[in-house]
């Protein structure tokens, strides 16, 4: 019998991975984020002007860069002369604060019915779960509009506002991860060894859902900031004078139509750096701590 | 030996590479085979022997991680893999046909059954949308469907299994193939539908000169169907010839164990349970015979080197030290079984 | 089926129930009712006697009653600003939406859908990573943002389209593509799963096996049955398009739903914020229970089911 061998194809191109996951850690995002934060934590010493001052005479300066821009306002000044550069850095401290005082709230109400509802189940879980079916129905910023207008706008009721339009999707969540923990050796054994709900869902669940709504958190900070942005855009949410991102592209837009683009669009980088920055590390994140919400 | 087969596997390896190429599943590993005009070779084992990864890789349809690695697959007198991509997607459906398993999922739920069982005729043979119509009526009369005229507008959902299993040989024989390859047609249909299509089958085969690769783990249904049988274990042929001598003489313990599982031809189980063990694991399979570690009939050679095909009889083959023709590898089997 | 689908019924009725429940205490609880739904600058006897006639004297149960009274009548109360019923104000703006909202849909899909197929057929490859980095910009760019950046370069600097307003096919260009950026990503993404679940189906497997043209494979066979969950999705979205579209129509001043919705807010017109959400979420929830009803419908899974 003869035998011809010929190799048909040798191996297989290794498929080009995105960027940001390329070995694990993005670098860049979480540094970014850092930056940010240090540049919130830091703003009275970092910003060269009070944010909430200025002067009528000074006021639509270009950035440094173009022509009629000086060194004395590097990216320029708005509509009442106030410095952009120190506005956009305070605005940081308030896209911070709100962005993950927000994400806590709504972490803490939707962990809390999450377990109670997967882990009691029952009538407690049917309440908790048409509940969430019904939040989920409203619009998040229609939602956020309406209980604005209800409140009014100021720093802490937009935090507890958006706690409570976005705590459906960790309850969600966390429901799920209970249902499989209740089946688990470790929790069976706790019930054997007669500890009561409230001790084995703080003790032994809570622990071991954490992961998940830190993963959860990280996703939703984007989705936060951007509602944040966006209810102060629509002028019911931070309220000015304050330098919240949102507040200062409401305020730009009156000099958009004559070309003062430094007002909406340096505000709106600022934004969109931060939430792709959190959606990134919430990513790697997501795959590094939490197999169950893992998907391919 | 007097003409030439229609089909031939020379040394035909396909290895699954995992993405980091450390991990190599040979699925088809130095399969050699051959299939004459009209002819009906059956190939069996357990699942995960590498019998359906060798119907894909006679039509070059393997996933995207596993790749032909050697041989040569010798059809009409053309090399296989020699062909363009282009070439090879006008033998599939036209000269190489294949019914695969499961008759509820491969019909698209969202086309007519003219639609599909007319579509080799329009893409291999130009016709027209008319004409592969009708053509579509006429393989549904001839694999034996009811009022085929209004069967054709129907949809898959609006048929039974039985039903659609012929629909699916309808369009395997639609542009009257030169071999077409059944793989496990019938596990999913009843006895009795299963006994009918075997024979339609068996019809379609004589009416159109068809050669036929059924790959089963059923043995019995090698016996009513086939003239030739392959075993195949963890993606070796370990054992090959006319099904009439194997089944009065199997000479690998494979096999033997194999039809000492299967006492009777109507026998419908749905896996080969009896031979003790565990299938191997493909990815690390043993230095030697990988059947050694199941085999009541091991010896030394066995666990160290892999057996070659020794040639039993006219036409047949084992992959096994006992068939080995010298006596040295017989005296230590003697050896072996006495101690 | 009829189990399946009265049961859907029965907590799509429970979730408007909960939704009105929902909104009727906010309003009553947590601020001052009277602020919100009497008039700003109301003498004190006016006050006084909408306080009668809203009933805010009553137990809150009355109240509730009184308030799921005159919702059953489609009466969601006058507008403080145009001095007209809400529905009807509703109404007026009602196809203006609608012609936002599909035109971004149509853009939305135009987009998503053959970028999600691209990105299922190469899977790891070049369209499989841009489409990730689009869909992440898609969820990460404000869409205020990104209005304002179209109408910085097109109307601005270029001079091509209106800034705002409608009329024209050109004042829907900008809008409708910042409305439905946000969405394609998520059409994407929908589309790039679904086709690579039906990629894998043994139809398809058959379809290659007949010899197909790999255009036919994809084009005809899996494309089909990929658009499925795709279409439904595109139905459900329509309906959010119409909710959410309150800061693209305010950026290009587009007089929709989400405009009027901004007006609510900048002339403290209550009733208007308090209709347009209780508009929003009944329609999101009968949306859900139509996508049900008709997944029963061609699903014979669920209609066996129950």
């Amino acid at each position: 019998m003869t035998v011809t061998t010929h190799p048909v194809v040798a191996t297989a191109p290794t498929p080009p991975t995105a960027f940001w996951r390329l070995q694990g850690f993005p670098l860049i995002p979480a540094l970014i984020l850092l930056f940010i934060a240090f540049v919130a934590v830091f703003a009275d010493v970092l910003a060269p002007y009070d944010p909430q001052i200025g002067s009528l005479a000074r006021r639509f300066r270009p950035p440094a860069w173009q022509e009629g821009g000086s060194l004395a306002h590097l990216l320029g000044t708005d509509h009442v002369g106030r410095d952009v550069l120190s506005r956009l850095i305070f605005g940081a401290r308030v896209s911070m604060i709100v962005g993950i005082t927000a994400v806590l709230v709504a972490g803490g109400i939707g962990t809390l019915l999450g377990i109670v509802s997967g882990y009691l189940g029952g009538w407690a879980d049917q309440v908790i779960m048409r509940l969430t079916d019904t939040w989920l129905a409203l619009p998040a910023l229609t939602f956020a509009i309406f209980l604005a207008a209800i409140v009014g706008p100021s720093e802490l009721n937009i935090i507890l506002i958006l706690g409570l339009v976005y705590w459906t999707r960790y309850a969600r969540v966390i429901r799920g991860e209970v249902l499989s923990l209740k089946q688990r050796e470790f929790v069976r054994l706790a019930i054997v060894a007669g500890c009561s709900k409230r001790v084995i869902m703080w003790r032994h669940i809570l622990p071991n859902v954490i992961n998940s709504a830190v993963v959860l958190a990280t996703l939703m900070l984007g989705v936060v900031i951007v509602t944040e942005a966006s209810l102060s855009f629509l002028g019911v949410g931070v309220p000015p004078p304050k330098p919240a991102w949102g507040l200062m592209m409401a305020d730009g837009k009156k000099g958009l139509m004559v070309g003062y683009w430094w007002l909406t669009v340096l505000p709106g980088i600022c934004i969109m750096l931060m939430v792709l920055s959190a959606n990134l590390l919430g990513d790697w994140l997501r795959v590094k701590l939490d197999p169950q919400l893992r998907q391919l | 030996m007097s003409s030439e087969p229609l089909l031939s596997l020379e040394n035909l390896s396909a290895h699954y590479v995992s993405q980091q190429g450390s991990r190599v599943v040979r699925a088809v590993d130095e399969v050699t085979l051959s299939l004459s005009a009209g002819g009906t070779l059956g190939i069996v084992g357990e699942s995960g022997s590498g019998k359906s990864t060798l119907a894909l890789t006679i039509l070059r349809l393997l996933p995207p991680a596993a790749r032909i690695v050697s041989g040569r697959m010798m059809f009409e007198g053309e090399n296989l893999l020699d062909k363009s991509d282009t070439e090879m997607r006008h033998v599939r459906g036209k000269r190489i046909a294949m019914i695969l398993q499961d008759p509820m999922a491969s019909l698209n739920p969202l086309f007519s059954i003219g639609n599909q069982v007319g579509e080799p005729v329009r893409v291999h043979e130009g016709a027209s949308r008319a004409n592969a119509w009708k053509r579509a009526v006429g393989l549904l009369k001839a694999v034996r469907i009811a009022s085929p005229e209004t069967r054709v507008t129907q949809f898959p959902h609006e048929m039974s299994g039985g039903m659609r299993q012929r629909i699916v040989g309808a369009i395997g024989i639609s542009c009257e193939p030169r071999l077409l390859i059944a793989d496990e047609p019938t596990t999913s249909l009843d006895l009795t539908i299963q006994a009918q299509y075997l024979n339609l089958l068996r019809d379609l085969q004589r009416e159109h000169g068809l050669a036929l690769i059924f790959i089963t783990h059923n043995l019995g249904i090698v016996a009513k169907m086939c003239d030739q049988l392959a075993v195949m274990y963890a993606g070796r042929v370990v054992e090959q010839g006319p099904v009439s001598q194997i089944f009065s003489a199997p000479v690998h313990p494979y096999t033997k164990a194999l039809l000492g599982s299967i006492p009777r031809m109507t026998d419908n189980r749905d896996h080969l349970t009896a031979i003790e063990g565990q299938p191997p694991d493909l990815a690390s399979l043993p230095p030697g015979c990988a059947f050694a570690p199941r085999c009541a009939m091991a010896f030394a050679r066995c666990r160290v080197e892999a057996p070659p095909e020794f040639a039993v009889d006219e036409g047949r083959t084992a992959r096994c030290w006992l068939a080995a023709p010298d006596a040295e590898a017989k005296a230590t089997m003697m050896r072996s079984s006495v101690a | 089926m009829r189990q399946y689908i009265l049961r859907r019924v029965g907590y799509s009725l429970v979730s408007l129930f909960l939704l009105s429940l929902v909104i009727f205490l906010f309003v009553r609880v947590t601020g001052d009712p009277v602020s919100l739904l009497v008039e700003p600058g109301a003498s004190p006897e006016d006050i006084e006697n909408m306080r009668r006639q809203f009933g805010l004297d009553r137990p809150l149960w009355v109240q509730y009653w009184h308030f799921m009274a005159s919702l059953a009548t489609g009466d969601l109360g006058l507008s403080f600003y145009y001095r007209t019923p809400v529905l009807e104000l509703y109404f007026q703006r009602l196809p203006n939406s609608l012609l936002l909202a599909a035109v971004a849909m149509g853009l939305s899909l135009l987009i998503g859908i053959p970028s999600g197929i691209l990105a299922a057929v190469r899977v790891g490859g070049f369209w499989d990573s841009a489409g990730k980095i689009f869909a992440l910009l898609g969820l990460s760019l404000p869409s205020f943002w990104v209005g304002l950046v179209l109408i910085l370069f097109f109307s601005v600097y270029l001079g091509w389209l209106p800034s705002s307003g409608s009329g024209t096919t050109l004042h829907l260009l900008m809008p409708a593509f910042t409305l439905g950026w946000y969405f394609a990503a998520a059409h994407m993404r929908l589309t790039r799963s679904s086709m690579l679940e039906v990629l894998g189906s043994e139809y398809i497997k058959l379809a290659r096996l007949k010899g197909l043209p790999e255009a036919l494979v994809i084009g005809k066979h899996a494309f089909k049955n990929a658009l499925i969950p795709v279409i439904t999705l595109a139905g459900i979205n329509l309906v959010v398009m119409i909710n959410v579209a309150v800061v693209v129509e305010t950026v290009f001043a587009w007089p929709g739903i989400g405009r009027l919705l901004y007006e609510g807010i900048t002339f403290r017109d209550f009733p208007i914020v308090q209709g347009v959400v209780i508009i929003g979420g009944g329609m999101i929830v009968l949306v859900n229970l139509l996508v049900d009803i008709f997944y029963a419908l061609i699903d014979p899974r669920i209609r066996l089911e129950s």
